[in-house]
Protein backbone atom coordinates (compact mmCIF):
# COMPACT_ATOMS: atom_id res chain seq x y z
CA UNK A 1 0.00 0.00 0.00
CA UNK A 2 2.61 2.51 1.31
CA UNK A 3 4.77 1.58 -1.97
CA UNK A 4 1.96 1.80 -4.30
CA UNK A 5 1.21 5.43 -2.55
CA UNK A 6 5.18 6.08 -3.27
CA UNK A 7 5.02 5.09 -6.69
CA UNK A 8 1.99 6.73 -7.85
CA UNK A 9 3.16 9.93 -6.13
CA UNK A 10 6.46 9.65 -7.35
CA UNK A 11 5.13 9.10 -11.30
CA UNK A 12 2.75 12.41 -10.97
CA UNK A 13 6.08 14.42 -9.98
CA UNK A 14 8.27 13.12 -12.91
CA UNK A 15 5.22 13.65 -14.93
CA UNK A 16 4.50 17.00 -13.61
CA UNK A 17 8.44 17.83 -14.56
CA UNK A 18 8.22 16.52 -17.95
CA UNK A 19 5.61 18.46 -18.82
CA UNK A 20 7.58 21.56 -16.94
CA UNK A 21 10.36 20.47 -19.44
CA UNK A 22 8.23 19.95 -22.25
CA UNK A 23 6.51 23.70 -21.56
CA UNK A 24 10.39 25.43 -21.13
CA UNK A 25 11.84 23.49 -24.26
CA UNK A 26 8.43 24.86 -26.40
CA UNK A 27 9.00 28.34 -25.04
CA UNK A 28 12.88 28.37 -25.42
CA UNK A 29 12.63 26.58 -28.69
CA UNK A 30 10.50 30.18 -30.17
CA UNK A 31 13.38 32.38 -30.72
CA UNK A 32 15.11 29.77 -33.36
CA UNK A 33 11.79 28.97 -35.24
CA UNK A 34 11.91 29.86 -38.31
CA UNK A 35 9.61 31.61 -40.63
CA UNK A 36 6.74 31.04 -37.88
CA UNK A 37 4.19 33.60 -38.62
CA UNK A 38 1.77 31.33 -40.79
CA UNK A 39 1.57 29.15 -38.20
CA UNK A 40 1.03 31.98 -35.25
CA UNK A 41 -1.70 33.34 -37.61
CA UNK A 42 -3.71 29.96 -37.93
CA UNK A 43 -2.75 29.53 -34.08
CA UNK A 44 -4.72 32.98 -33.49
CA UNK A 45 -7.62 31.73 -35.83
CA UNK A 46 -7.56 28.53 -34.10
CA UNK A 47 -7.99 29.97 -30.72
CA UNK A 48 -9.45 33.23 -31.59
CA UNK A 49 -11.96 33.28 -34.58
CA UNK A 50 -12.80 29.59 -34.17
CA UNK A 51 -13.68 29.90 -30.44
CA UNK A 52 -15.29 33.41 -31.01
CA UNK A 53 -19.09 32.04 -30.81
CA UNK A 54 -18.58 29.85 -28.14
CA UNK A 55 -17.40 32.99 -26.54
CA UNK A 56 -19.90 35.14 -27.17
CA UNK A 57 -22.85 33.01 -26.42
CA UNK A 58 -21.43 31.71 -23.03
CA UNK A 59 -20.31 34.78 -21.90
CA UNK A 60 -24.11 36.26 -23.09
CA UNK A 61 -25.88 33.27 -20.89
CA UNK A 62 -23.20 33.74 -18.23
CA UNK A 63 -24.39 37.46 -17.77
CA UNK A 64 -27.94 36.64 -18.34
CA UNK A 65 -27.76 34.49 -15.43
CA UNK A 66 -25.80 36.83 -13.27
CA UNK A 67 -28.29 39.07 -13.86
CA UNK A 68 -31.40 37.54 -13.37
CA UNK A 69 -29.80 35.77 -10.23
CA UNK A 70 -28.39 38.15 -8.80
CA UNK A 71 -31.24 40.26 -8.85
CA UNK A 72 -33.85 38.32 -7.25
CA UNK A 73 -31.07 37.41 -4.29
CA UNK A 74 -30.18 41.49 -3.45
CA UNK A 75 -33.98 42.19 -3.82
CA UNK A 76 -34.54 40.38 -0.90
CA UNK A 77 -32.10 42.88 1.08
CA UNK A 78 -33.74 45.95 -1.42
CA UNK A 79 -30.31 46.34 -2.67
CA UNK A 80 -31.04 45.63 -6.53
CA UNK A 81 -28.81 49.27 -7.41
CA UNK A 82 -25.91 46.68 -6.49
CA UNK A 83 -26.34 44.71 -9.31
CA UNK A 84 -23.74 45.95 -11.72
CA UNK A 85 -21.31 45.83 -8.97
CA UNK A 86 -22.33 41.66 -8.71
CA UNK A 87 -22.45 41.26 -12.13
CA UNK A 88 -18.91 42.70 -13.06
CA UNK A 89 -17.10 41.58 -9.84
CA UNK A 90 -18.61 38.04 -10.72
CA UNK A 91 -17.25 38.27 -14.28
CA UNK A 92 -14.02 40.02 -13.76
CA UNK A 93 -12.71 38.30 -11.15
CA UNK A 94 -13.74 34.64 -11.51
CA UNK A 95 -16.35 34.08 -14.31
CA UNK A 96 -14.78 35.49 -16.96
CA UNK A 97 -11.54 33.70 -17.23
CA UNK A 98 -12.19 30.77 -15.54
CA UNK A 99 -15.69 30.06 -18.24
CA UNK A 100 -13.66 31.22 -21.18
CA UNK A 101 -10.57 29.12 -20.45
CA UNK A 102 -12.43 25.90 -19.98
CA UNK A 103 -14.64 26.59 -23.46
CA UNK A 104 -11.14 27.16 -25.00
CA UNK A 105 -9.79 23.73 -23.81
CA UNK A 106 -12.93 22.33 -25.05
CA UNK A 107 -12.94 23.71 -28.51
CA UNK A 108 -9.63 24.37 -29.29
CA UNK A 109 -7.29 22.49 -26.57
CA UNK A 110 -9.06 19.25 -27.42
CA UNK A 111 -8.62 19.78 -31.45
CA UNK A 112 -4.99 20.64 -30.86
CA UNK A 113 -4.82 17.16 -28.27
CA UNK A 114 -6.19 15.43 -31.46
CA UNK A 115 -4.04 17.03 -34.50
CA UNK A 116 -0.71 16.60 -32.43
CA UNK A 117 -1.87 12.88 -31.50
CA UNK A 118 -2.56 11.90 -35.31
CA UNK A 119 0.81 13.37 -35.96
CA UNK A 120 2.47 11.39 -33.52
CA UNK A 121 0.68 8.30 -34.73
CA UNK A 122 1.65 8.53 -38.22
CA UNK A 123 5.16 9.95 -37.79
CA UNK A 124 5.24 13.22 -39.05
CA UNK A 125 6.61 14.19 -35.31
CA UNK A 126 9.73 12.39 -35.91
CA UNK A 127 9.96 12.96 -39.44
CA UNK A 128 10.25 16.78 -38.63
CA UNK A 129 12.94 15.59 -36.32
CA UNK A 130 14.39 13.57 -39.33
CA UNK A 131 14.35 16.61 -41.40
CA UNK A 132 16.42 18.30 -39.07
CA UNK A 133 13.24 20.44 -37.58
CA UNK A 134 12.62 21.21 -34.28
CA UNK A 135 8.96 19.44 -33.95
CA UNK A 136 8.53 21.84 -30.29
CA UNK A 137 9.61 24.66 -32.00
CA UNK A 138 7.57 24.09 -35.39
CA UNK A 139 4.32 22.52 -33.75
CA UNK A 140 3.96 23.90 -30.65
CA UNK A 141 5.54 27.36 -29.73
CA UNK A 142 3.44 29.06 -32.11
CA UNK A 143 0.15 28.15 -30.74
CA UNK A 144 1.76 28.89 -26.96
CA UNK A 145 3.18 32.42 -27.85
CA UNK A 146 -0.72 32.84 -29.75
CA UNK A 147 -2.16 31.96 -26.52
CA UNK A 148 -0.61 34.89 -24.77
CA UNK A 149 -2.83 37.11 -26.86
CA UNK A 150 -6.00 34.75 -27.73
CA UNK A 151 -6.70 34.06 -23.97
CA UNK A 152 -6.95 37.73 -22.55
CA UNK A 153 -8.64 38.59 -25.75
CA UNK A 154 -11.25 36.43 -25.46
CA UNK A 155 -11.71 36.85 -21.65
CA UNK A 156 -12.00 40.46 -22.09
CA UNK A 157 -14.68 39.87 -24.83
CA UNK A 158 -16.52 37.15 -22.52
CA UNK A 159 -16.61 40.07 -19.77
CA UNK A 160 -18.01 42.60 -22.26
CA UNK A 161 -20.70 40.38 -23.43
CA UNK A 162 -21.47 38.86 -20.02
CA UNK A 163 -21.76 42.66 -19.04
CA UNK A 164 -24.28 43.50 -21.75
CA UNK A 165 -25.97 40.19 -20.88
CA UNK A 166 -26.68 41.36 -17.14
CA UNK A 167 -27.73 44.73 -18.51
CA UNK A 168 -30.14 42.50 -20.44
CA UNK A 169 -32.02 40.77 -17.66
CA UNK A 170 -31.55 42.57 -14.65
CA UNK A 171 -31.83 46.22 -16.37
CA UNK A 172 -34.17 45.76 -19.43
CA UNK A 173 -36.22 42.83 -18.48
CA UNK A 174 -36.45 43.37 -14.45
CA UNK A 175 -36.15 46.74 -14.28
CA UNK A 176 -33.22 48.10 -12.47
CA UNK A 177 -32.18 51.45 -13.87
CA UNK A 178 -29.62 51.08 -16.69
CA UNK A 179 -27.64 54.45 -15.14
CA UNK A 180 -27.49 52.57 -12.07
CA UNK A 181 -26.43 49.20 -13.52
CA UNK A 182 -23.16 50.86 -15.45
CA UNK A 183 -22.22 53.37 -12.77
CA UNK A 184 -22.17 50.32 -9.98
CA UNK A 185 -20.05 48.64 -12.55
CA UNK A 186 -17.71 52.09 -12.89
CA UNK A 187 -17.38 52.07 -9.14
CA UNK A 188 -16.64 48.52 -8.08
CA UNK A 189 -14.25 47.39 -10.92
CA UNK A 190 -10.62 48.42 -10.45
CA UNK A 191 -7.22 48.50 -12.24
CA UNK A 192 -6.79 45.54 -9.67
CA UNK A 193 -9.26 43.24 -10.56
CA UNK A 194 -8.95 43.70 -14.27
CA UNK A 195 -5.38 43.08 -13.40
CA UNK A 196 -5.95 39.87 -11.38
CA UNK A 197 -8.64 39.15 -14.76
CA UNK A 198 -5.82 39.21 -17.42
CA UNK A 199 -3.51 37.53 -15.02
CA UNK A 200 -5.44 34.16 -14.90
CA UNK A 201 -6.19 34.48 -18.53
CA UNK A 202 -2.50 34.16 -19.66
CA UNK A 203 -2.30 31.61 -16.65
CA UNK A 204 -5.06 29.37 -17.94
CA UNK A 205 -3.96 29.91 -20.90
CA UNK A 206 -0.88 28.35 -20.83
CA UNK A 207 -1.67 25.94 -18.47
CA UNK A 208 -4.26 24.92 -21.34
CA UNK A 209 -2.21 24.92 -24.31
CA UNK A 210 0.94 23.50 -22.90
CA UNK A 211 -1.37 20.56 -21.65
CA UNK A 212 -3.13 19.92 -24.49
CA UNK A 213 0.35 19.91 -26.09
CA UNK A 214 1.86 17.77 -24.09
CA UNK A 215 -0.93 14.79 -24.03
CA UNK A 216 -1.13 15.34 -27.93
CA UNK A 217 2.80 14.66 -28.51
CA UNK A 218 3.09 12.15 -26.35
CA UNK A 219 -0.17 10.23 -27.24
CA UNK A 220 1.79 7.17 -27.97
CA UNK A 221 3.13 7.21 -24.07
CA UNK A 222 1.72 4.14 -21.94
CA UNK A 223 2.21 1.67 -24.69
CA UNK A 224 -1.28 3.14 -26.40
CA UNK A 225 -1.40 3.53 -29.90
CA UNK A 226 -3.46 4.10 -32.74
CA UNK A 227 -6.91 5.72 -32.59
CA UNK A 228 -7.36 4.93 -28.87
CA UNK A 229 -4.23 6.20 -28.00
CA UNK A 230 -5.63 9.81 -30.07
CA UNK A 231 -9.27 9.46 -28.01
CA UNK A 232 -7.38 8.79 -24.72
CA UNK A 233 -5.01 11.57 -25.01
CA UNK A 234 -7.36 14.04 -26.23
CA UNK A 235 -9.68 13.00 -22.99
CA UNK A 236 -6.81 13.60 -20.66
CA UNK A 237 -6.10 16.63 -22.07
CA UNK A 238 -9.06 18.65 -21.39
CA UNK A 239 -9.75 16.67 -17.85
CA UNK A 240 -6.30 17.70 -16.74
CA UNK A 241 -6.62 21.06 -18.25
CA UNK A 242 -9.83 21.68 -16.49
CA UNK A 243 -8.67 20.99 -13.28
CA UNK A 244 -5.69 22.59 -13.72
CA UNK A 245 -7.28 25.95 -14.21
CA UNK A 246 -9.62 25.43 -11.42
CA UNK A 247 -6.63 24.90 -9.46
CA UNK A 248 -4.59 27.71 -10.74
CA UNK A 249 -7.82 29.90 -10.42
CA UNK A 250 -7.63 29.18 -6.35
CA UNK A 251 -4.02 30.06 -6.09
CA UNK A 252 -3.88 33.24 -8.50
CA UNK A 253 -7.26 34.35 -6.16
CA UNK A 254 -5.02 33.73 -2.97
CA UNK A 255 -2.93 36.46 -4.45
CA UNK A 256 -5.29 39.08 -4.21
CA UNK A 257 -7.64 38.48 -1.91
CA UNK B 1 35.90 -3.12 -41.67
CA UNK B 2 34.87 0.30 -42.58
CA UNK B 3 36.37 1.22 -46.22
CA UNK B 4 36.92 4.68 -47.56
CA UNK B 5 33.76 4.39 -50.11
CA UNK B 6 31.22 3.33 -46.97
CA UNK B 7 28.88 6.15 -46.41
CA UNK B 8 27.66 3.98 -43.41
CA UNK B 9 29.31 1.56 -41.33
CA UNK B 10 27.61 0.04 -38.58
CA UNK B 11 29.50 -2.48 -35.82
CA UNK B 12 27.65 -4.34 -33.10
CA UNK B 13 24.63 -2.71 -32.98
CA UNK B 14 22.12 -3.73 -30.45
CA UNK B 15 18.62 -2.52 -29.14
CA UNK B 16 16.10 -3.90 -27.15
CA UNK B 17 12.80 -2.78 -26.17
CA UNK B 18 10.89 -3.90 -22.73
CA UNK B 19 14.04 -6.78 -22.06
CA UNK B 20 13.35 -8.07 -25.54
CA UNK B 21 16.67 -7.94 -28.24
CA UNK B 22 15.59 -7.22 -31.23
CA UNK B 23 18.93 -6.14 -32.35
CA UNK B 24 21.84 -8.37 -31.24
CA UNK B 25 25.22 -7.24 -32.72
CA UNK B 26 24.28 -6.39 -36.36
CA UNK B 27 27.55 -5.14 -38.76
CA UNK B 28 26.43 -3.51 -41.91
CA UNK B 29 28.54 -1.69 -44.54
CA UNK B 30 27.05 1.01 -46.98
CA UNK B 31 28.84 1.62 -49.53
CA UNK B 32 28.52 5.39 -51.02
CA UNK B 33 26.64 5.49 -54.27
CA UNK B 34 23.84 2.61 -55.45
CA UNK B 35 21.03 0.58 -53.68
CA UNK B 36 21.61 -1.33 -50.38
CA UNK B 37 18.38 -3.52 -49.50
CA UNK B 38 18.22 -4.79 -46.15
CA UNK B 39 15.84 -8.29 -46.48
CA UNK B 40 14.34 -10.03 -43.51
CA UNK B 41 11.31 -11.54 -42.25
CA UNK B 42 8.24 -9.47 -40.85
CA UNK B 43 8.98 -8.63 -37.17
CA UNK B 44 13.20 -9.11 -37.96
CA UNK B 45 14.16 -5.98 -37.04
CA UNK B 46 14.38 -4.33 -40.12
CA UNK B 47 12.58 -0.93 -39.32
CA UNK B 48 14.21 -0.88 -35.82
CA UNK B 49 17.16 -1.41 -37.82
CA UNK B 50 16.71 1.80 -40.13
CA UNK B 51 14.95 3.85 -37.14
CA UNK B 52 18.55 3.57 -35.21
CA UNK B 53 20.56 4.39 -38.35
CA UNK B 54 18.80 7.18 -39.00
CA UNK B 55 18.52 8.19 -35.41
CA UNK B 56 14.96 8.04 -34.93
CA UNK B 57 15.62 5.69 -32.18
CA UNK B 58 18.26 5.56 -29.86
CA UNK B 59 20.48 2.27 -30.20
CA UNK B 60 21.63 0.43 -26.76
CA UNK B 61 25.23 -0.37 -28.37
CA UNK B 62 27.36 -0.21 -30.70
CA UNK B 63 28.87 2.10 -33.68
CA UNK B 64 27.20 4.18 -36.46
CA UNK B 65 29.78 6.12 -39.10
CA UNK B 66 28.71 7.81 -41.24
CA UNK B 67 31.18 9.29 -44.13
CA UNK B 68 34.00 7.80 -41.58
CA UNK B 69 32.98 10.24 -38.17
CA UNK B 70 31.49 8.75 -35.58
CA UNK B 71 27.32 9.57 -35.39
CA UNK B 72 26.85 6.56 -32.95
CA UNK B 73 28.19 7.46 -30.19
CA UNK B 74 28.32 10.87 -31.56
CA UNK B 75 28.74 14.40 -30.74
CA UNK B 76 26.20 16.86 -31.60
CA UNK B 77 28.03 17.94 -35.18
CA UNK B 78 28.01 14.74 -36.58
CA UNK B 79 24.83 14.24 -36.41
CA UNK B 80 24.24 17.49 -37.72
CA UNK B 81 25.47 16.81 -40.11
CA UNK B 82 24.16 13.71 -40.77
CA UNK B 83 20.41 15.33 -40.84
CA UNK B 84 21.45 17.99 -43.60
CA UNK B 85 22.92 15.38 -45.63
CA UNK B 86 20.51 12.38 -45.04
CA UNK B 87 16.83 11.95 -45.46
CA UNK B 88 14.20 9.38 -44.12
CA UNK B 89 10.85 7.97 -46.26
CA UNK B 90 8.76 6.68 -43.41
CA UNK B 91 6.50 3.51 -44.63
CA UNK B 92 3.44 5.93 -44.20
CA UNK B 93 4.66 8.85 -45.77
CA UNK B 94 4.74 10.87 -42.60
CA UNK B 95 3.34 13.70 -44.69
CA UNK B 96 1.93 17.17 -43.26
CA UNK B 97 -1.22 16.79 -43.41
CA UNK B 98 -2.30 20.55 -42.81
CA UNK B 99 0.36 21.53 -45.79
CA UNK B 100 -0.57 21.33 -49.23
CA UNK B 101 1.66 19.43 -51.65
CA UNK B 102 4.10 22.33 -52.61
CA UNK B 103 4.23 23.18 -48.80
CA UNK B 104 5.84 19.57 -47.82
CA UNK B 105 8.25 19.51 -50.08
CA UNK B 106 9.29 22.92 -49.60
CA UNK B 107 9.52 22.20 -45.88
CA UNK B 108 12.70 20.68 -45.47
CA UNK B 109 14.23 23.45 -47.39
CA UNK B 110 12.21 26.48 -45.65
CA UNK B 111 12.85 25.34 -41.99
CA UNK B 112 16.52 24.40 -42.60
CA UNK B 113 18.17 26.78 -45.00
CA UNK B 114 18.53 30.32 -45.32
CA UNK B 115 17.34 30.87 -48.70
CA UNK B 116 14.59 33.08 -50.19
CA UNK B 117 11.24 31.99 -50.55
CA UNK B 118 10.88 32.42 -54.12
CA UNK B 119 14.32 30.12 -54.86
CA UNK B 120 12.70 27.87 -52.52
CA UNK B 121 9.61 27.64 -53.99
CA UNK B 122 11.31 27.06 -57.61
CA UNK B 123 13.33 24.28 -55.87
CA UNK B 124 10.27 22.91 -54.65
CA UNK B 125 8.64 23.05 -58.13
CA UNK B 126 11.69 21.26 -59.82
CA UNK B 127 11.57 18.61 -57.22
CA UNK B 128 7.56 18.03 -57.97
CA UNK B 129 8.20 18.26 -61.77
CA UNK B 130 10.85 15.45 -61.22
CA UNK B 131 8.49 13.18 -59.57
CA UNK B 132 5.79 14.27 -62.11
CA UNK B 133 3.72 15.66 -59.84
CA UNK B 134 3.73 19.28 -60.18
CA UNK B 135 0.06 18.91 -61.46
CA UNK B 136 -0.76 18.72 -57.46
CA UNK B 137 1.01 20.79 -56.23
CA UNK B 138 -2.05 22.71 -54.59
CA UNK B 139 -3.76 19.54 -53.36
CA UNK B 140 -3.02 18.68 -49.67
CA UNK B 141 -2.12 14.78 -48.92
CA UNK B 142 -5.00 13.24 -47.97
CA UNK B 143 -6.67 13.90 -51.74
CA UNK B 144 -3.80 11.93 -53.64
CA UNK B 145 -3.25 8.93 -54.31
CA UNK B 146 -1.30 6.57 -51.89
CA UNK B 147 1.05 6.09 -54.85
CA UNK B 148 0.78 9.54 -55.44
CA UNK B 149 1.58 10.11 -51.82
CA UNK B 150 4.80 7.92 -51.80
CA UNK B 151 6.47 9.95 -54.72
CA UNK B 152 5.49 13.29 -53.02
CA UNK B 153 7.36 12.26 -49.90
CA UNK B 154 9.79 11.32 -51.95
CA UNK B 155 10.21 14.31 -53.63
CA UNK B 156 10.20 15.89 -49.95
CA UNK B 157 13.03 13.18 -49.38
CA UNK B 158 15.05 14.39 -52.30
CA UNK B 159 15.00 18.67 -52.19
CA UNK B 160 17.87 19.03 -50.36
CA UNK B 161 19.83 16.76 -52.40
CA UNK B 162 20.89 14.40 -50.00
CA UNK B 163 23.66 11.94 -49.76
CA UNK B 164 21.85 9.24 -48.46
CA UNK B 165 18.20 7.89 -48.35
CA UNK B 166 16.51 5.77 -45.93
CA UNK B 167 13.48 3.91 -47.49
CA UNK B 168 11.51 1.97 -44.63
CA UNK B 169 9.74 -0.35 -45.99
CA UNK B 170 8.47 1.79 -49.31
CA UNK B 171 5.81 -1.33 -50.54
CA UNK B 172 4.30 -2.08 -47.78
CA UNK B 173 0.70 -2.98 -48.27
CA UNK B 174 1.12 -2.15 -52.10
CA UNK B 175 0.22 -4.59 -54.86
CA UNK B 176 2.24 -6.42 -57.34
CA UNK B 177 2.09 -3.41 -60.05
CA UNK B 178 2.90 -0.85 -57.50
CA UNK B 179 5.30 -2.47 -55.57
CA UNK B 180 7.04 -2.65 -58.95
CA UNK B 181 6.59 0.78 -60.08
CA UNK B 182 7.75 1.91 -56.45
CA UNK B 183 10.92 0.00 -56.87
CA UNK B 184 11.53 1.65 -60.19
CA UNK B 185 11.11 5.13 -58.87
CA UNK B 186 13.82 4.67 -56.37
CA UNK B 187 16.27 3.37 -58.98
CA UNK B 188 15.51 5.35 -62.07
CA UNK B 189 16.04 8.40 -59.28
CA UNK B 190 19.03 7.22 -57.20
CA UNK B 191 20.73 7.53 -60.76
CA UNK B 192 19.02 10.41 -61.38
CA UNK B 193 20.26 12.48 -58.37
CA UNK B 194 23.42 9.55 -57.08
CA UNK B 195 22.20 9.42 -53.67
CA UNK B 196 22.69 5.95 -51.66
CA UNK B 197 19.88 4.25 -51.05
CA UNK B 198 19.15 2.12 -47.88
CA UNK B 199 16.05 0.52 -48.18
CA UNK B 200 14.46 -2.26 -46.18
CA UNK B 201 11.93 -4.56 -47.68
CA UNK B 202 10.56 -7.88 -47.25
CA UNK B 203 10.05 -7.99 -51.10
CA UNK B 204 12.51 -10.53 -52.39
CA UNK B 205 12.14 -10.42 -56.06
CA UNK B 206 12.00 -6.40 -56.83
CA UNK B 207 14.96 -6.25 -54.20
CA UNK B 208 16.88 -9.02 -55.76
CA UNK B 209 16.23 -6.75 -59.21
CA UNK B 210 16.61 -3.47 -58.20
CA UNK B 211 19.58 -3.60 -55.46
CA UNK B 212 22.88 -3.48 -55.94
CA UNK B 213 23.94 -4.98 -52.52
CA UNK B 214 21.53 -7.29 -50.31
CA UNK B 215 21.56 -8.08 -46.21
CA UNK B 216 19.52 -10.18 -44.84
CA UNK B 217 18.82 -9.70 -40.86
CA UNK B 218 17.40 -12.92 -39.15
CA UNK B 219 17.76 -13.62 -35.55
CA UNK B 220 18.85 -10.13 -34.72
CA UNK B 221 22.01 -9.95 -36.83
CA UNK B 222 22.70 -9.92 -40.24
CA UNK B 223 23.39 -13.16 -41.96
CA UNK B 224 24.02 -12.52 -45.47
CA UNK B 225 25.72 -9.21 -47.06
CA UNK B 226 26.35 -9.74 -50.53
CA UNK B 227 25.09 -8.93 -54.65
CA UNK B 228 21.67 -9.80 -55.74
CA UNK B 229 23.33 -12.55 -57.68
CA UNK B 230 25.16 -14.34 -54.49
CA UNK B 231 21.91 -14.20 -52.50
CA UNK B 232 20.20 -15.69 -55.43
CA UNK B 233 22.49 -18.84 -55.24
CA UNK B 234 23.74 -19.03 -51.59
CA UNK B 235 23.01 -22.36 -49.91
CA UNK B 236 22.88 -20.88 -46.25
CA UNK B 237 20.19 -22.49 -44.65
CA UNK B 238 18.93 -19.03 -43.63
CA UNK B 239 19.28 -17.21 -47.25
CA UNK B 240 17.55 -20.22 -49.30
CA UNK B 241 14.91 -20.64 -46.01
CA UNK B 242 13.62 -17.04 -46.68
CA UNK B 243 14.60 -16.85 -50.14
CA UNK B 244 12.74 -20.08 -51.21
CA UNK B 245 9.99 -19.95 -49.30
CA UNK B 246 7.25 -19.75 -52.14
CA UNK B 247 8.95 -23.40 -52.80
CA UNK B 248 8.34 -23.87 -49.41
CA UNK B 249 4.75 -22.89 -49.69
CA UNK B 250 4.49 -25.00 -52.21
CA UNK B 251 5.19 -28.43 -51.08
CA UNK B 252 3.18 -27.48 -47.63
CA UNK B 253 0.04 -26.68 -49.61
CA UNK B 254 0.88 -29.93 -51.61
CA UNK B 255 1.21 -31.98 -48.56
CA UNK B 256 -2.11 -30.73 -47.04
CA UNK B 257 -4.22 -31.19 -50.14
CA UNK B 258 -2.77 -34.57 -50.57
CA UNK B 259 -4.16 -35.62 -46.82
Amino acid sequence: MIARIGRTTLGILAGLGDFALFTGRCFSAAPSARRPWPRIIRALHEQGAVCLPVILIVGLFTGLVLGLQGFHVLSRFGSEGLLGSLVSLSLVREMAPVLASLMLVGQAGSALAAELGMQRNTEQIVALETMGIDSHGYLVSPRLFSCLLTFPAQTALFVIVGLWGGALSGSLLLGVDSGVYWSAIDRSVEGRDIGECLIKALVFGILAVGICAYQGFHADRDGSAGARGVGAATTRSVVLSSISILIADYVVSSFYV
Amino acid sequence: METRADLLTVEGLRKGFGGRLVLDGVDLRVPRGGIVTVLGPSGAGKSVLLKCLGGVLPADWGRILFDGKPLFPGGKDVRGEFRRKSSFLFQGNALLDSLTALENVCLPLEQTTELPAAEIRRLGLEALGQLEMEAFADQFPSRISGGMQKRLALARAIVTRPELVLFDEPTAGLDPLRRNAVFAMIVKYQRLFRFTALVVTHDVPEALVASDTVALLEGGRIRFEGTPGDFASSSLPVVSGFRDSISGLAATVASIRAD
